[in-house]
């Protein structure tokens, strides 16, 4: 079993996951944002299910393992839905939500192709690299993804204050995970970096939470506030 | 070498996206119109000024605390403090700096207040429930 403090820290993320979930839908927003509550309820789900897993077979076991990458990979899927819902609600009013669609499936068929072709040459665990790859791809394309959209929300003049810091939390919590992989590799000596991926993922459902139990459907934010350089 | 160029990347990311979270956390109190009882206890007519975010901040330790208050002022705050390290640092080298940082650190203050303002409501609304029973 993980220490302690792993254990606390991958307790209160599944609460804050659920905390978002009830509170979404006491705002009655359930349906309005359902692919981030997908996500959340996804991640609970996984969350169980691997918790179960390790109490029977172990930290160790191929089982927990598979269960591990393969959750890991259809969490990644979900978060990446979740970033193109966010896209449909920028693009909804200009009619763009087909072709925003179309791009984000071509986008990750390409995704998965290349993950493919990273892990073919090895026969060995071809499933679990394959989910491990596509993963760690779909986490770079999101952040370049979130960076893309939060450029379309200032050149769209956005003024929802929910898209605007779901946006924003996403871009953060991208940007910091990206960060904490890098810095995995770069100090793995050091076992507080061992933390940072689990403390971030608190982060998302925290910051997403507060957005939603603060602000309504109708709070508007003066676009101009949000450029670092008054234009 | 490829690990550090994407965390050197990620961190101007992270920091690109913290200031804009801490904007749009300042802008979307923007709207707020100040009540009388703020404005006497803070001194503060219209708007606040940098300067005025440590005295602001220090009364709202005196206030009961709102919980879905605490992570936005946390996030506004390490912003502030960012700022007022970047003003006695790079803005004596590069002057121009120095007004825009000023204008952030009022943004900042001026969030505290309109917390401030909330902060006196709920404490009012707690004694008036108080006063019922």
């Amino acid at each position: 079993m993980p220490g302690s403090v792993a254990t606390f820290i991958w307790y209160l993320g599944t609460a804050l996951e659920l905390g978002f979930v009830v509170c979404s839908i006491w705002r009655k927003a359930f349906l309005r944002y359902f692919f981030l509550n997908l996500y959340f309820l996804l991640a609970v789900g996984s969350s169980f299910s691997r918790h179960f897993i390790l109490a029977w077979y172990g930290l160790t076991s191929d089982q927990y393992r598979y269960a591990y990458f393969y959750t890991d990979a259809l969490l990644t899927l979900a978060l990446y839905m979740a970033l193109v819902s966010l896209y449909s609600h920028v693009f909804g009013e200009l009619h763009f939500s087909k072709y925003v669609r179309l791009s984000a499936v071509l986008l990750l068929l390409g995704t998965a192709g290349f993950s493919y072709a990273v892990v073919a040459q090895s026969s060995d665990r071809l499933s679990t690299n394959f989910a491990y790859q596509l993963s760690q791809n779909l986490y770079f394309v999101g952040l370049v993804l979130t960076y893309l959209l939060w450029g379309a929300v200032l050149k769209l003049r956005e003024t929802r204050t929910r898209v605007v810091q779901f946006v924003l939390s996403l871009g953060l919590y991208f940007s910091a995970y990206a960060a904490g992989y890098a810095l995995l590799n770069l100090a793995s000596r050091y076992s507080f970096v061992l933390f940072i991926g689990p403390v971030l993922g608190c982060f998302l459902p925290l910051s997403w939470t507060i957005t939603m139990w603060r602000h309504n459907d109708d709070s508007r934010l003066m676009p101009a506030h949000l450029v670092a350089v008054p234009r | 070498m490829m690990a550090a160029l994407i965390f050197v990347i990620s961190l101007t990311t992270l920091l690109m996206f913290f200031v804009s979270y801490c904007r749009s956390l300042m802008a979307s109190s923007s709207c707020h119109k100040l009540s009388k009882e703020v404005r006497d206890v803070t001194g503060i007519a219209a708007s606040a000024s940098g300067g005025d975010f440590a005295r602001v901040m220090q009364l709202l330790q005196l206030c009961p605390e709102r919980p879905e208050d605490r992570p936005g002022l946390k996030a506004v705050g390490i912003y502030y403090r960012l700022l007022s390290m970047l003003e006695k640092t790079v803005a004596r080298i590069v002057p121009s700096l120095h007004i825009w940082m000023e204008q952030e650190r009022a943004g900042c203050a001026n969030f505290a207040v309109v917390l401030l303002d909330r902060r006196i409501a709920f404490s009012r609304e707690i004694l008036a429930q108080q006063g019922e029973f």
